[in-house]
């Protein structure tokens, strides 16, 4: 059977320039797990890529669409998947066999990049290091499930879940949002609740002056809202807002077992691929960093300079739409390192107005690699961009901002302005793009329905998609579910209750159509 | 291993099929849905395949690129994932996806549907032709067919491994025989079956615009059926109130005329058409009739011997279809069954009533495979 198939054993001459690259991979420092490339061929590759570049994932008919459209692409000659790696220990990269030799080494450099990425980047320290057994287990649990309840009931829920896979907390691994529950913690023996330890402000005063420093109707009245606001707070369900939507919903929809197991599995995924998302510019552009110095200065033969020039340049082919993360990436590093050798950083290089001591700053510092190092360590795309993209190079690599008119339907270019630039940069790396969204309320009206509430920053949620997205929560959460946000300018909520979608704002409610129908005709 | 995936692929085309079949009386009856696109591509929406996430609308979309170009320069259509960057994450499907399904592909899930049997050609069907295509690349050739660039990659490759590459003198590159590389073709069997539609439309004051767009919607897939039964496929449209000409499509579609009808007028000129062009033992010839039904009375009689002695023996099938129509009595359906009853196989008859009757409509028509 297919299924017990090997990967064929690397060629010689592949595992001798894999020796090569290691060789200068580890001499300029660059530190990895052990990593296996396996060589396989077009729609192997196509395959695994499907499958987030876990082979043994759960069966959905997602990977399938995606499968087709890489393989489709392939074939027509569309596009080329270059390199696929894997954040596990060992570190798993897969070759397409009928690639070159260049191609082959230039993939090889690059692939080190990424595991050198993967292992030492702070934002990879949560992730699972086996996740390839991660994943086949969760391929196994997922099949098990599907044979005793059904393929159509099983992929049904996944598909209700991915539909919120992105409600996670993806700061959440670094700090601790709430307080563990604790199994021990009993009502107090005199049956005193956190209620009756509310005191009024008390001013010290002499007591023939106390009735009129500390009137009693002050007193009383301050109590009564103390009272009322810890009531308010325990009655409050969860206790703060909360972006784990689907940790709440772990904890607290009416799911199965196997529910909840699946829900879970889909979690841990999410929370697993979300540095990946989150390090995209980052480690495409340290990888790249690393592959065009390792190939220009060891490794390049002449025969494979055109090849080599010719990928590279496709690799980094910038495009108006969009920015090219390779790029950017490589681009950015190479700043960095020229800056921090020629020491144009801090105040005194800050304050400098004169533009030609600054292009001509030089105080030979020579700290470049060591600072790149140091901020593959520690940053995200977020904070990378925030920190270090500057006018100077917005100038130099002609940024500019686009954004969508409605009167001609087409994007435009709207500004060049370094400010304007960085902060639409910014805001679509925040929270990866996506609007950020909140559990508020988990017994709204009393009444065990699911209030969301949609954080607004300035942009509209698409209402057509985020019917739809109730819908499906409304699958998991099986109650009314609401989500409040900001439409037209007004505080707007919409809402399912498993027949009907409605909108509600302050002049009134609607009946929303079918979400389904909207799409289709639009 | 790996071909496990081909279990989700199969998973998905289901439901491609699924949703097409699902909503192909929607795609139908709304005709608007489906458009051609390129040469015989067409792309049908199919947003239940993406999976709904909270999402930003259409006003947050805006991005950061990068190039030359000035404030206000439209980048990009408004319809295309123009979505920036952060969106340019590794999850698969994310965005709408319109699932790009060849015409072919399509007639073939329409013929499914419909149970359409396939039509068995006449004429010289098994007569290929061949055909020349450029597809490959050769060593030696005529030079009218030396591929330039090729050969220019081909000489610089050599010159650079052989170190005689001198990029200091402006890197001139010099082929050499060995160096050349030409065009060559691959000849391609091309069936020859032939086949034509001769559509005739009453355009006649008592059509309106809705029983034209029914017309209209039944004609594409028509089309759509018989194109991917036959290579060459040509198209006749004629139109008739009281007189009739040969028109193009677009007129065809779109002509509003007044006055009586007179639906010999038609049967003439598509019978002076056949002999003129088609000769029926080469051609598969196909004749679609649309009308309200309203004729006039004694144009009947001439009307019936015509269609008996010139149109019916020349061609594969004749299709009458008759668009009910606030205005038209409907009275020729019963002349047509009155003279030939069941007897005349070539000819099939129904009634369209309104939109969502387009596809029993159709399954009528088609449904003999001749």
């Amino acid at each position: 059977m297919t299924a017990a198939r090997h990967f064929r054993p690397l060629p010689p001459e592949l595992a001798a320039i894999q020796a090569d690259m290691e060789k200068w991979a580890l001499q300029y420092g660059l530190d990895f797990f052990t990593t296996i490339f396996e060589v396989v061929d077009a729609d192997q590759l196509s395959a695994i890529a499907a499958y987030g570049g876990f082979p043994t994932r759960y069966p959905h008919w997602r990977f399938g669409m995606e499968y087709e459209q890489l393989s489709k692409g392939y074939h027509y000659g569309l596009q080329k998947i270059y390199e696929l790696v894997i954040n596990n220990d060992p570190c798993y990269a897969y070759l397409l066999a009928s690639n070159s030799v260049t191609d082959h080494k230039l993939v090889m450099a690059h692939v080190y990049g990424h595991c050198d990425f993967f292992k030492n980047n702070a934002w990879f320290a949560h992730t699972n290091r086996k996740m390839i057994d991660g994943m086949a287990n969760h391929g196994n649990r997922i099949r098990r499930y599907m044979d005793r309840f059904g393929v159509e009931e099983v992929e049904a829920f996944i598909d209700a879940c991915l539909s919120i896979e992105d409600l996670i907390d993806i700061n959440s691994t670094f700090i601790k949002r709430s307080n563990d529950d604790s199994r021990f913690e009993f009502q107090s023996a005199t049956g005193e609740s956190e209620q009756d330890r509310v005191q009024a402000t008390r001013f010290s005063a002499k007591s023939y002056m106390d009735p009129f420093i500390n009137p009693p109707q002050a007193l009383a009245d301050e109590l009564a809202e103390q009272r009322r606001v810890v009531e308010s707070r325990q009655q409050q369900f969860p206790s703060e807002p909360t972006r784990d939507v689907m940790l709440f919903l772990m904890h607290h929809a009416p799911l199965k077992p196997w529910q909840l197991d699946v829900l879970s599995i889909l979690r841990d995924e999410a929370y697993y691929f979300a540095p990946q998302g989150q390090t995209k510019i980052m480690n495409e552009g340290w990888a790249t960093y690393w592959h065009s110095t390792i190939m220009t200065r060891h490794a390049i033969e002449p025969r494979d300079l055109i090849c080599y020039a010719d990928h590279c340049a496709g690799t980094l082919a910038g495009s108006a739409t969009r920015l090219n993360p390779y790029k950017l990436g490589v681009e950015l590093f190479r700043d960095i390192e020229d800056r921090w050798n020629r020491g144009a950083f801090g105040e005194e290089y800050e304050q400098c107005d004169d533009r030609v001591v600054r292009d001509n700053w030089n105080r030979d510092t020579g700290l470049g690699r060591k600072k790149i190092f140091e901020v593959r360590r520690i940053h995200n795309d977020l904070t990378f961009i925030d920190e270090f993209l500057t006018l100077d190079f917005c100038r130099r690599h002609r940024l500019f901002k686009f954004g969508y008119n409605n009167k001609s339907g087409y994007y435009e270019i709207e500004t060049k302005q370094f400010e304007e630039v960085k902060r639409q940069l910014l805001f679509n790396l925040t929270n990866l793009g996506r609007p950020i969204i909140y559990v508020r309320d988990g017994n709204y009206r009393n009444r065990g329905e699911l209030f969301l509430e949609h954080r607004f920053g300035g942009v509209e949620l698409k209402l057509t998609y985020a019917q739809d997205t109730l819908a499906n929560l409304f699958r998991i959460w099986k109650r009314p579910v609401h989500i409040e946000t900001t439409l037209e300018g007004k505080i707007a909520t919409v809402s399912f209750d498993g027949k009907e979608h409605q909108l509600t704002r302050s002049d009134g409610t609607i009946r929303l159509p079918g979400a389904g129908d909207v799409l289709i005709t639009n | 291993m790996f071909m496990k995936i081909d279990r989700d692929q199969h998973r998905f085309r289901e439901i491609v099929r699924g949703k097409v079949r699902e909503n192909l009386r929607k795609y139908i009856t709304h005709g608007e849905m489906i458009g051609r696109k390129g040469k015989d591509l067409v792309s049908i929406p199919l947003p239940q395949l993406d999976v709904p996430h909270f999402r930003y609308g259409q006003n947050g979309r805006g991005g950061v690129g990068q190039g030359d170009g000035e404030i206000g320069q439209p980048v990009g259509k408004g319809d295309q994932e123009g979505e920036g960057l952060g969106s340019a994450g590794g999850e698969p499907g994310e965005h709408v996806r319109e699932v790009e399904l060849t015409l072919a592909e399509l007639a073939q899930i329409l013929g499914d549907e419909l149970e359409l049997p396939r039509i068995q050609p006449r004429g010289k069907a098994n007569i290929a032709q061949e055909k020349a295509r450029y597809n490959s690349i050769r060593r030696v050739g005529p030079e009218t067919l030396r591929h330039f660039k090729r050969t220019y990659i081909e000489a610089l490759r050599r010159q650079v491994s052989e170190g005689s590459y001198d990029s200091a003198n402006r890197g001139r590159v010099i082929p050499i025989k060995e160096d050349r590389r030409y065009r060559s073709w691959q000849n391609i069997p091309v069936p020859d079956a032939n086949a034509v539609i001769i559509y005739m439309m009453d355009v006649s004051g008592s059509m309106t615009d809705d029983q034209k767009q029914i017309v209209r919607t039944e004609a594409f897939w028509i089309d759509a059926w018989l194109k991917s039964q036959y290579k060459g496929l040509e198209r006749r449209y004629i139109i008739h109130d009281a007189v009739a000409k040969e028109v193009d499509e677009s007129t065809f579609y779109t002509t509003r005329e007044s006055g009586g009808t007179r639906i010999s007028s038609a049967y003439k000129v598509c019978a002076d058409q056949i002999a003129a062009s088609f000769n029926p033992s080469d051609w598969n010839i196909y004749c679609f009739q649309f009308s309200d039904g309203d004729n006039w009375g004694e144009d009947n009689k001439a009307a019936l011997q015509m269609l008996r002695e010139s149109i019916l023996p020349a061609c594969n099938l004749f299709c009458y279809g008759q668009v009910e129509s606030p205005y038209g009595s409907g009275e020729y359906l019963r002349a047509l069954t009155a003279a030939f009853g069941d007897r005349e196989e070539k000819l099939v008859t129904s009634e369209i009533a309104d939109k969502s009757a387009i596809i029993d409509s159709i399954k009528k028509f088609l449904g003999k495979g001749k």
